[in-house]
């Protein structure tokens, strides 16, 4: 009886044109690799974090958070989009909100999942953070927030494939106000830091949340032109008109985002702390030059910036690649981000202190990474799999 | 009128003098500093300061101790000599591992040139058990916090995640993660080692031979600290007091 509730159920949202044994390979792979990655992960509490991360002292942070940092970002940009078109309606992106809240849900999963083996005592966390709150902590509530983000969406999403769009309009709200507070409260992590002139300071908010647009836009282009891709499908008009918007939302962060990258380098030179000039040096012609002129500013904004004016917003392929450029390059500057923060000694001029600390993650930090993009792919597929139908429905009327 | 004549005449504040002379009272102060105390002009003001309750001290002013204890320490710098036995006094007393990065206090050095020759100078740092901790507000769980009778930062280690934040946030590199204890652990005046059995030092004041680490209330006016502290003649300096840790652990050299 509830079986067969269940299977009707889900005769309304899956695809059953996905079910081909060459998806079906994919989404395995995709698991495989979270099994690797995660598991990494998951050994890393019994071989010990210390043996297995590259973290220090000195440098007690470095790729898991950035990853982290990225995930969290693009799933917050990701939820705002959806909100706003389910919210105010009306907006070309409307016929693929659906896919966004999945993909939020997904990418926030992503991000709990890299965390997760970050921490040394995740289990202390769940008993810890409730029982012995601490209401300064930008770290707790940004756990707090995302956590509440994250319930909602999931909440809103049941409501979106049962038709309850009532509970989905209202949670998706919610949902949505809780991830813009929790990204705020993570750039607070960094931003609140005096002793880290190179986070230190009100920008930093402004611009984390910046990215999320830009992520979250990019995001969405990648995303839907995947799901017609795999389906081996045109797209329809009205999903092209919403990629159209998404890539003008996307145009449009692109250049604040920019000229704030722009600014946010240039202020460190300029006067201020001598430990936020060294650190922006990093950036400029020190150990993170190259991702940084190479990955954040060619890979992930120049070059997008080039294919979009070249795809005049028409060319939805080369938009997605423009998006998936500029995730790459959001992904490095995050890790640009954290690491310049920390690369820099607070000791300077003691202890034969470099002016750089050596920092490079290690062989279990990248496995962990692929294990959550592993986690996003797959998470992507079997969405695209079993709620095809709902993603898709409202984009053919 | 010399100094100590000067230092007991009751201090009518300048804030009420029309500007023309409040310049010329602050012009007459750098003379009597520069003639007085061999140019350490910046010593006088900061701890006239600081007895006035000036914010830009570095010493909490009198009357604005938040705890019924308030430790803190005072390091004559120029009188190390790196000999590292408050190193190992540290490590015994508090089973600080013997790895590398694990030391609750350490000694840094570094090399100046004056006049052509080298000289090395070393440092004595620990946890500066700051009155506004950056780690304490950070931390998700309050896994380390003030304690409300020393005010000395203490850690919980039962109630540490382990999310390194404090790490970051503390501008004198004086946490780290504990293997043995799976959490963070640093410095904490000896409090359960020592001062809760009646001691009156911690271990690494008790142990140091050149008599550097001067350990106390630095609310009790009868305390050495308290005398090296609001000594006029004494130039105090603190780490990084840009971060705005307000920081317990006072440097000058002696
Ligand atoms: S020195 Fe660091 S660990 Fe100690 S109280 Fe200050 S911020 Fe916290
Ligand atoms: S590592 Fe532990 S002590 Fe430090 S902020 Fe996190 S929970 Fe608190």
């Amino acid at each position: 009886m509830a079986t067969n509730a269940i299977t009707t159920f889900f005769n309304q949202t899956q695809d059953t044109s996905l079910a081909t044994p060459r998806i079906n390979r994919f989404t395995l792979f995709f698991l495989f690799i979270i099994i690797l990655g995660l598991g990494c992960g998951v050994a890393s509490f019994i071989i010990g974090h210390e043996k297995v991360y590259n973290y220090t002292r000195d440098v007690p942070w470095g790729l898991l958070i950035s990853t982290y940092a990225f995930w969290a970002i693009t799933s917050t940009g990701l939820c705002i989009y959806a909100a706003i078109s389910h919210i105010f309606g009306g907006t070309k992106m409307a016929v693929v909100s659906n896919r966004m809240v999945w993909m939020s849900i997904i990418c926030i999963l992503g991000a709990f999942a890299t965390i997760g083996v970050e921490i040394a005592s995740p289990h202390r966390m769940l008993i810890y953070n409730i029982i012995s709150p601490n209401p300064t902590s930008n770290i707790w509530w940004m756990g707090t927030l995302y956590g509440l983000a994250v319930g909602c969406m999931i909440v809103e999403f049941f409501g979106i494939v049962t038709g309850l769009a009532r509970i989905a309009v209202i949670l998706g709200t919610i949902g949505a106000v809780a991830e813009v507070l929790a990204n705020s409260c993570l750039s607070g992590v960094f931003a609140t830091l005096p002793s880290r002139p190179y986070w230190y300071g009100g920008q930093l908010p402004i611009y984390f949340l910046t990215a999320a647009f830009l992520s979250g836009a990019s995001a969405i282009i990648l995303f839907n032109q995947l799901a017609y891709k795999i389906r081996g499908q045109e797209m329809p008009q009205s999903v092209k008109d919403a990629l159209k918007s998404a890539g003008k939302a996307m145009t449009l962060v692109l250049i604040l985002y920019s000229v704030a990258t722009f600014w946010r380098l240039i202020m460190y030179f300029v006067g201020g702390s001598e430990l936020g000039r060294i650190a922006a040096d990093a950036l400029i012609s020190g150990p993170l030059s190259v991702p940084f002129w190479v990955f954040e500013v060619c890979i992930g904004l120049i070059i997008p910036l080039i294919l979009i004016l070249l795809s005049r917003l028409q060319n939805t392929g080369m938009m997605a690649i423009a998006g998936l450029l500029i995730l790459v390059g959001q992904f490095v500057a995050r890790y640009n981000l954290v690491a310049g923060g920390l690369l820099v000694p607070g000791t300077l001029g003691w202890d034969n202190a470099p002016t750089y600390f050596n920092y490079v993650p290690s062989f279990f930090e990248f496995a962990v990474v692929m294990g959550s993009l592993g986690l996003v792919c797959f998470g992507f597929l079997v969405g695209e799999r079993v709620f095809g139908k709902t993603f898709t429905q409202k984009e053919h009327h | 009128m010399d100094i100590t004549t000067l230092e007991k005449e009751k201090n009518e504040g300048i804030e009420t003098l029309p500007s023309e002379e409040r310049r010329k009272f602050l012009k007459m102060g750098l003379t009597v500093t520069g003639v007085f105390l061999g140019g350490t002009v910046l010593s006088l003001t900061s701890v006239k300061k600081a007895l006035c309750g000036n914010t830009d001290s570095v010493i909490p002013a009198d009357g604005q101790y938040p705890y019924p204890k308030h430790y803190g320490m005072v390091m004559r710098q120029n009188h190390c000599i790196d000999c590292e036995q408050c190193l190992d006094a540290c490590r015994d007393t508090n089973h600080v591992p013997a790895e590398h990065d694990a030391w609750r206090t350490t000694i840094q050095e570094r090399i100046t040139t004056v006049d052509g020759t080298e000289k090395r100078e070393f440092r004595p740092i620990l946890c500066n058990h700051c009155n506004r901790p950056p780690c304490v507000r950070v931390c998700p769980t309050k896994a380390t916090y003030k304690d409300q009778e020393t005010g000395i930062v203490v850690m919980d280690y039962k109630k540490c995640i382990g999310c390194k934040t404090c790490m970051a946030a503390c501008p004198y590199n004086a946490r780290y993660f504990s293997h043995d204890r799976y959490a963070i652990d640093k410095c904490n005046f000896c409090l359960d080692t020592r001062l809760a059995k009646g001691e009156k030092e911690t271990a690494c004041a008790a142990a140091c031979p050149a008599d550097v680490r001067v350990f106390g209330d630095i609310k009790d006016s009868t305390s050495e600290i308290y005398r090296l502290l609001h000594e006029p003649d004494n130039k105090i300096w603190v780490i990084r007091p840009e971060c705005g840790a307000l920081p317990n652990v006072f440097y000058m050299n002696a």
